[in-house]
C-alpha cells in the first residue's frame, strides 16, 4: 500500500519541481536541463509503475478469481 | 507524379486493405464494430492507448510547436506520462463496469452510472464538439503531408479531400478493427523514421545534441527554457494537469478501454506506455533542428517545419517514406475518431433524444450514413483553417476534461454527487471554454492586474474548477432523501 505512494512522485516531480529546473545549462547527455528532467522522470515513472504492478496484490494470479468476484 | 507521392499512394493502399481485410471473419454488430467484441490482448490495446501520442499531433504538431514555441513543446512529454500513472487505478473500474452493463460508449456509462439518459445525450454532444478539432488536425495534417510531398503539384485543397475520403471509406468498411492493424503498421513505420530522424537530423546540420542545443541558445537564448510570460511555468503546470486528467476523457479512448479482454491488461500498460512516449524526445529534436535551418514558418505554418526540413535533408523517394509514415498518423486516428463520433451521434444523441426504442441494426445503420457527413463537417473546418495543430488539440481537450469529474465521483462505492449537479457542472465548464474559445478570450483580459502567473493558467483548467464548484453546489442542493437514496442503490 505504501508503494502506491511512489505513484506521486512523478506529479511532484513534473508539476512542482520545474520551477526550480527552468535552465538550459548544464546540458544533460545533449539536453537542456529541463528537459532532461522532464524525460528523467518520465523514465521514472515507468520504473514506479512497473515496482506498483509487481507487488500489487490484485496482479498475482491466485487473486485473479477473487478480483473477478468482486466486479 | 514525384517517386515521393508514390510511396505515399502505395502506403495509403495497402492501409485500405488491411482496413478491409480486417472486417472478415467477423460479423459486424454494434458491439463488433465499436469495441471489437471485447477480446483484444495486451498489444492491440496498447497500441490504440498509445494511439494519441503517434498522430499528426506529435509528427507535425510536436515537431512544428518546438520549431515555433520552444520549450512549451516539453509539455506534450509530461502529461501523458502523469496520466498513464493514473490509468493504473482509473481504468480497471471503468472497464469492469461497462463490461458488466455492456456499454458500448463513454455518454452510455455517465448516462448509466447517474440513471439519466439526460446526461448521456449531454456527454455525446460535448464528445462531438471536442472530436471535430481533432479531426480537423488530422485532415490538416494529411494536407500539408500530401501537398508537400507532391512538391506542390497537389494543392492543400485538393490532398485534404483525398485525405477525407480514404478515411471515410475503410471507417465504413471496417470499423475499430480496421485501425487496430493499421496501428500496428503505423507505429512500426513512425518509430522508425522519428528515431532516424531525431538522430540523423541534429548530427547532419549541426554534428550533434549538444552542438545543436548550444547553437540555438546563442541564437535564440531563453527559447529552451520557459520564459516569464506567456508560455510561462504556470502555463506549463496547468497545461500538463488539464491534459493529463483530460486524457482518457477522449471518448475514443475512453471506448478503446472497451476493447480489453481483462484488467490487468492497463495495469501492465501503465508501466510500459510511459517509456513508449520518450519517441516524442527525437521529434523535438527535429523541430529544434529546423528552427535554425528553415527559419521564417510563421503562424499555422510552423507544423510544415518537419517537412521543409526533409526537403533539404532528403532525396523525393525518402521524403515519400516520411510522408507515407505521416499519412498513416493521420489516417488510423483520423478513423479511430470519425468511428467514435458516429457511434455517439448514432447510439447516443440518436437513441438516447430521439428514438429510445432504435434496434441495435438500425443504429448501427445510421452510424454508418453518418460517417461521410461527420467528415465532411470536419473537411470544411480543415479549409477554413488557421489554427496550428497544437492548438486544436488543447482547444478540444479543454473541451472533454470537463467530463472528469463526473466521471471520477462515480466510481466511488457512494457517490454522493447527483445527476443534476453532473449535469449543471459539465454545462458550467464548456460554457465557459466555448466562450472563451469563441471570444479570443484569456484571463488576462478580463483581470488585466492580476499577477503573470495567474493570467497564464490555461483556461480549460480555470473551466475545470468552475465546473468542480457548480457541481458541489448543485450536488448539496440537489441530495435525494434518505428513502429515495436507499431506493436508488438497490437499482
Amino acid at each position: 500500500m505504501i508503494l502506491r505512494l511512489l505513484a506521486v512522485l512523478p506529479f511532484i516531480g513534473i508539476l512542482l519541481g520545474v520551477p526550480f529546473v527552468n535552465r538550459v545549462e548544464p546540458l544533460i547527455l545533449g539536453m537542456p536541463l529541463v528537459l532532461a528532467w522532464i524525460v528523467f522522470w518520465v523514465v521514472m515513472s515507468a520504473v514506479i509503475m512497473a515496482i506498483v504492478y509487481r507487488f500489487d496484490p490484485a496482479n498475482r494470479a491466485a487473486a485473479q478469481p477473487a478480483e473477478e468476484a468482486r466486479s | 507524379m514525384s517517386s515521393a507521392l508514390l510511396i505515399i499512394a502505395a502506403i495509403t493502399l495497402v492501409a485500405l486493405w488491411l482496413g478491409v481485410r480486417a472486417r472478415r471473419g467477423h460479423d459486424m454488430s454494434l458491439e463488433q464494430w465499436s469495441v471489437g467484441g471485447r477480446s483484444f490482448g495486451t498489444a492491440f490495446v496498447f497500441l490504440l492507448m498509445a494511439g494519441e501520442i503517434y498522430t499528426t499531433f506529435t509528427f507535425l504538431g510536436g515537431s512544428g510547436f518546438a520549431y515555433g514555441k520552444g520549450a512549451a513543446a516539453y509539455y506534450i512529454l509530461s502529461y501523458a506520462t502523469l496520466a498513464y500513472i493514473l490509468s493504473y487505478w482509473l481504468l480497471p473500474p471503468i472497464w469492469r463496469y461497462a463490461k458488466a452493463n455492456r456499454l458500448v460508449s463513454q455518454p452510455h456509462f455517465l448516462s448509466s452510472k447517474y440513471a439519466s439518459p439526460a446526461l448521456g445525450v449531454l456527454v455525446a454532444i460535448v464528445d462531438v464538439v471536442a472530436l471535430v478539432p481533432y479531426l480537423v488536425l488530422q485532415f490538416k495534417g494529411l494536407g500539408i503531408i500530401v501537398t508537400t510531398a507532391s512538391y506542390g503539384v497537389i494543392s492543400p485543397t485538393a490532398a485534404i479531400w483525398i485525405g477525407a475520403i480514404v478515411v471515410t471509406a475503410y471507417v465504413t468498411i471496417s470499423g475499430v478493427r480496421g485501425s487496430a492493424w493499421n496501428s500496428v503498421l503505423k507505429d512500426v513505420m513512425i518509430l522508425a523514421i522519428v528515431i532516424f530522424l531525431g538522430v540523423y537530423l541534429p548530427i547532419h546540420f549541426y554534428g550533434g545534441f549538444s552542438s545543436m542545443f548550444h547553437a540555438i541558445d546563442t541564437a535564440k537564448p531563453g527559447f529552451l527554457t520557459f520564459p516569464e510570460k506567456g508560455a510561462s511555468v504556470a502555463w506549463f503546470q496547468s497545461t500538463v494537469l488539464l491534459t493529463a486528467l483530460g486524457f482518457f476523457m477522449w471518448p475514443h479512448t475512453f471506448g478503446s478501454i472497451y476493447t480489453a479482454r481483462n484488467e490487468r491488461i492497463f495495469r501492465r500498460n501503465a508501466a510500459v506506455l510511459p517509456l513508449y512516449q520518450l519517441i516524442l524526445l527525437f521529434v523535438f529534436f527535429v523541430g529544434f533542428a529546423a528552427t535554425l535551418k528553415v527559419p521564417g514558418l510563421k503562424g499555422s505554418n510552423i507544423d510544415l517545419s518537419l517537412f521543409h526540413l526533409s526537403l533539404q535533408a532528403f532525396d523525393p523517394w525518402f521524403v515519400g517514406v516520411i510522408g507515407a509514415a505521416g499519412v498513416l498518423t493521420a489516417l488510423v486516428p483520423g478513423s479511430m475518431i470519425l468511428n467514435a463520433a458516429a457511434t455517439l451521434l448514432a447510439n447516443d444523441v440518436y437513441r438516447g433524444a430521439v428514438d429510445r426504442k432504435a434496434a441495435d441494426a438500425s443504429v448501427a445503420k445510421l452510424a454508418r450514413v453518418l460517417v461521410p457527413i461527420i467528415a465532411l463537417v470536419a473537411v470544411f473546418f480543415t479549409l477554413r483553417g488557421g489554427e496550428t495543430i497544437v492548438a486544436l488539440l488543447l482547444m478540444g481537450y479543454s473541451f472533454v476534461t470537463q467530463l472528469f469529474p463526473a466521471v471520477v465521483t462515480s466510481l466511488a462505492a457512494r457517490n454522493w454527487v447527483t445527476k443534476q449537479g453532473a449535469f449543471a457542472g459539465i454545462v458550467a465548464g464548456v460554457a465557459v471554454v466555448a466562450y472563451t474559445t469563441l471570444a479570443h478570450a484569456s484571463i488576462g483580459q478580463w483581470f488585466p492586474s492580476l499577477p503573470d502567473k495567474v493570467k497564464d493558467l490555461n483556461i480549460g483548467l480555470v473551466a475545470l474548477v468552475i465546473n468542480i464548484v457548480v457541481l458541489i453546489i448543485v450536488s448539496a442542493v440537489t441530495q435525494p432523501s434518505a428513502a429515495e437514496q436507499s431506493h436508488a442503490r438497490t437499482l
